[in-house]
């Protein structure tokens, strides 16, 4: 091993997260700019609200995809059946407006726990590439199937109740709402990590027989990070159905075309496997995909084609993995010169948890 | 399922949708060997395999519109794949070759991404086909109908199959091609240019499906957008046939193509697409129980 983890012992050794002061700084303005930012930028409220839910998306496909090592191109399912009861629950209860809001977000979360706790043990039992395709298969089942149900409104979708009050008021709102369940999600996760839960599932990602072999119950940890993420994912419907105004059984609850194979690059752009990639890849992503959708008109979808291929085949490390094959010293960690070649291949990114 | 009463009364329809299955799985099955190909050889899950087989279709289209006789369209459309697919190989698939399962499959859902939203631009999003020119069948007194293009297609994939089990089998690149996928490195001490059977072998299965694009046009629809039911449908009948059987795979494409045409006509057209992906998901479920209870045993 020419990496090891020791504790920072002197401050000659730079690190890339300040400390002290300056670091409780930087947290109070980058909260003071995302707590003001709908105001400051008045125009584009409905965009920045989607960058929360992207980094939703990428922090918790990362549960499984980076933390686990189960790579799940179906996660999509579990926000769009969130979206799904959102709507179904505001247009068939006759309560105001944000208490069938409440509830129906209550239903999203639950219909997405049972749905990860009931798929979960069929699917996770296969490994690598048979999961892939496997939870390819259910979101496109899923969006079928909710797009050719009456009782959804079929291929034409189904319209939530409509937000009380001026449109400029309710993007503001659910922007706050997205806003906060992607802090909720982080902190979960970061919190999440550091347990013996998180150790348990870098275990698996590393070698699941092994795990096995230890005694860890590896069918159950990996159902329950499922169930972790199907929760976030289902709680973010609920919202996002409310600030389009329409939900979609292809284009918004199940666009397994876009937002599913998204969050799975946004959390590979900025680094598999590590807490603050998938957050630093979705931002970039989302600024990235909106550039192409302004100025791009009919060739942005072709051009959101390149940008997957070549960020898949010559970035595969992610931002985070680059820096850290780059600078290791920023992650707390001893470089032995002498030995560093035998590392050149990036094994071992995600190592460090939460970093 | 009101369509159930009329398979009751009247049986003969059952007998023209297992003819019409049988003749459509065959088609499958050409995509399906070329998927069993390259995964075998390459060790890649192609998720572009469709892509191909839709522009197969655009290319054997234009080429009749520009008056080509709608049967040679087929080895035109099979000879700008291979192109196509070679050129695809020296670009992205070659860096592709040793990277785990999971970035080829993404890498190759982002091509696949690619080649459709391209196909869209193009060629519009409309569905389209091929009018082969060629009559129709009827038996059992015009109650069963045949289009003879089907036929033809059926034919045409029954050559191509065996022309494709007498390359592997007999030409100096096809036992190549086998030996790689035995044991690359082993290959590649022995002399073989592996990275040229890659390109080889990623073009022939691109060329494969081009052809078989072309009889989709002919024999179905064509649009930009359903180029991943067919990579599902390759995928299926490899993961219940396996590598390179090609009889597992033939039988495997009919009872798709079957079960394809009883779903459709039972559950309406509505429901197909959703149909297709929850056998996908059912096999694959079906596949690990089967193993999980194989390594109880083995406990």
């Amino acid at each position: 091993m020419s990496l090891r983890n020791l504790p920072s012992d002197s401050g000659r050794r730079a690190s890339l997260v300040p400390h002290g002061a300056t670091r409780i700084g930087i947290y109070v303005a980058l909260g003071v700019l995302v707590l003001a930012a709908p105001f400051l930028f008045r125009g584009i409220v409905t965009q920045l609200a989607f960058l929360w839910l992207m980094i939703l998306f990428a922090l918790t496909w990362d549960i499984l995809g980076g933390q686990m090592g189960y790579n799940s191109f179906g996660n999509i399912l579990f926000f769009g059946l969130g979206c799904y009861a959102a709507a179904v629950v505001q247009r068939d209860t006759h309560l105001p407006y944000f208490v069938a809001l409440a509830a129906g977000m209550g239903l999203s979360a639950l219909v997405a726990l049972v749905a990860a706790g009931v798929l979960g043990p069929l699917t996770l039992g296969m490994r690598g590439q048979y999961f892939a395709i496997c939870t390819l298969g259910l979101s496109i089942a899923a969006a079928d199937l909710f797009a050719g149900w009456e009782f959804v409104g079929a291929g034409s979708g189904i319209v939530p109740a409509l937000y009380p009050g001026p449109v400029d008021e309710r993007n503001r709102f659910f922007y706050y709402v997205l806003l906060a369940l992607a802090t909720l999600t982080f902190i979960t996760l970061r919190l999440l990590y550091r347990t013996r839960f998180g150790a348990a599932i870098n275990a698996i990602r590393d070698d699941e027989d092994k795990a096995e072999a230890m005694g860890l119950h590896t069918t159950r940890y990996k159902v329950a990070a499922w169930m972790i993420a199907a929760l976030f994912l289902g709680l973010a419907g609920g919202p996002v159905a409310g600030l389009v105004g329409f939900v979609d059984p292809r284009d918004l609850a199940f666009a397994g075309a876009t937002f599913g194979v998204w969050m799975v690059l946004m959390a590979v752009l900025g680094g598999k496997g590590t807490l603050w990639g998938p957050v630093i890849g979705a931002a970039i992503f989302h600024t990235t995909q909106e550039l192409f959708w302004t100025y791009l008109f009919g060739w942005q979808r072709v051009a959101m084609g390149v940008l997957i291929v070549a960020i898949v085949v010559f970035f595969p490390l992610g931002i985070m993995g680059w820096l850290r094959a780059r600078w290791p010293q920023w992650f707390g960690e001893v470089v032995d010169e002498a030995a560093r070649p035998a590392r050149a291949d990036g094994a071992g990114i995600g190592d460090e948890r939460a970093a | 399922m009101d369509n159930l009463q009329i398979l009751a009364v009247a049986p003969v329809f059952n007998l023209q949708l297992l003819v019409d299955g049988i003749l459509i799985g065959a088609v499958f099955a050409l995509a399906a060997y070329g998927m069993g190909l390259i995964w075998g050889v390459m060790r890649i899950i192609n998720i572009a395999q469709g892509e191909f087989v839709m522009l197969g279709g655009y290319v054997a289209l234009y080429a009749a519109g520009a008056g080509i006789p709608s049967l040679a369209t087929i080895p035109i459309a099979a000879i700008v794949l291979l192109v196509l697919g070679w050129l695809l190989y020296r670009i992205v698939l070659f860096r592709l070759v040793d990277k785990d399962l999971f970035t080829s499959i993404l890498a190759t859902f982002g091509l696949s991404i690619l080649l459709q939203q391209i196909a869209n631009q193009m060629f519009g999003a409309n569905v389209r086909s091929l009018d082969s020119g060629l009559g129709t069948l009827s038996f059992a007194g015009g109650q069963i109908t045949v289009a003879e293009i089907k036929l033809v297609a059926f034919g045409a994939v029954l050559v191509l199959g065996a022309a494709l089990v007498l390359f592997l089998k007999m030409s100096r690149l096809g036992q190549a091609l086998r030996a790689t996928a035995q044991n690359a490195a082993a290959a590649r001490i022995l002399g073989i240019d592996t990275d040229r059977v890659y390109a080889a072998t990623f073009a022939l299965n691109a060329a494969i499906c081009g052809a078989a694009g072309a009889l989709v046009a002919m024999t179905w629809i064509i649009h930009p957008y359903l180029g991943l039911t067919y990579t599902v449908r390759a995928f299926m009948i490899v993961v219940v046939a396996g590598l390179g059987n090609l009889l597992g795979i033939a039988a495997s494409g009919a009872a798709l193509g079957i079960a394809e045409q009883y779903a459709g006509f039972l559950l309406g057209t509505e429901f197909q697409t959703a149909f297709l992906f929850s056998v996908l998901v059912v096999i694959l479920v079906a596949r690990q129980l089967a193993l999980h209870r194989q390594r109880l045993y083995l406990k």
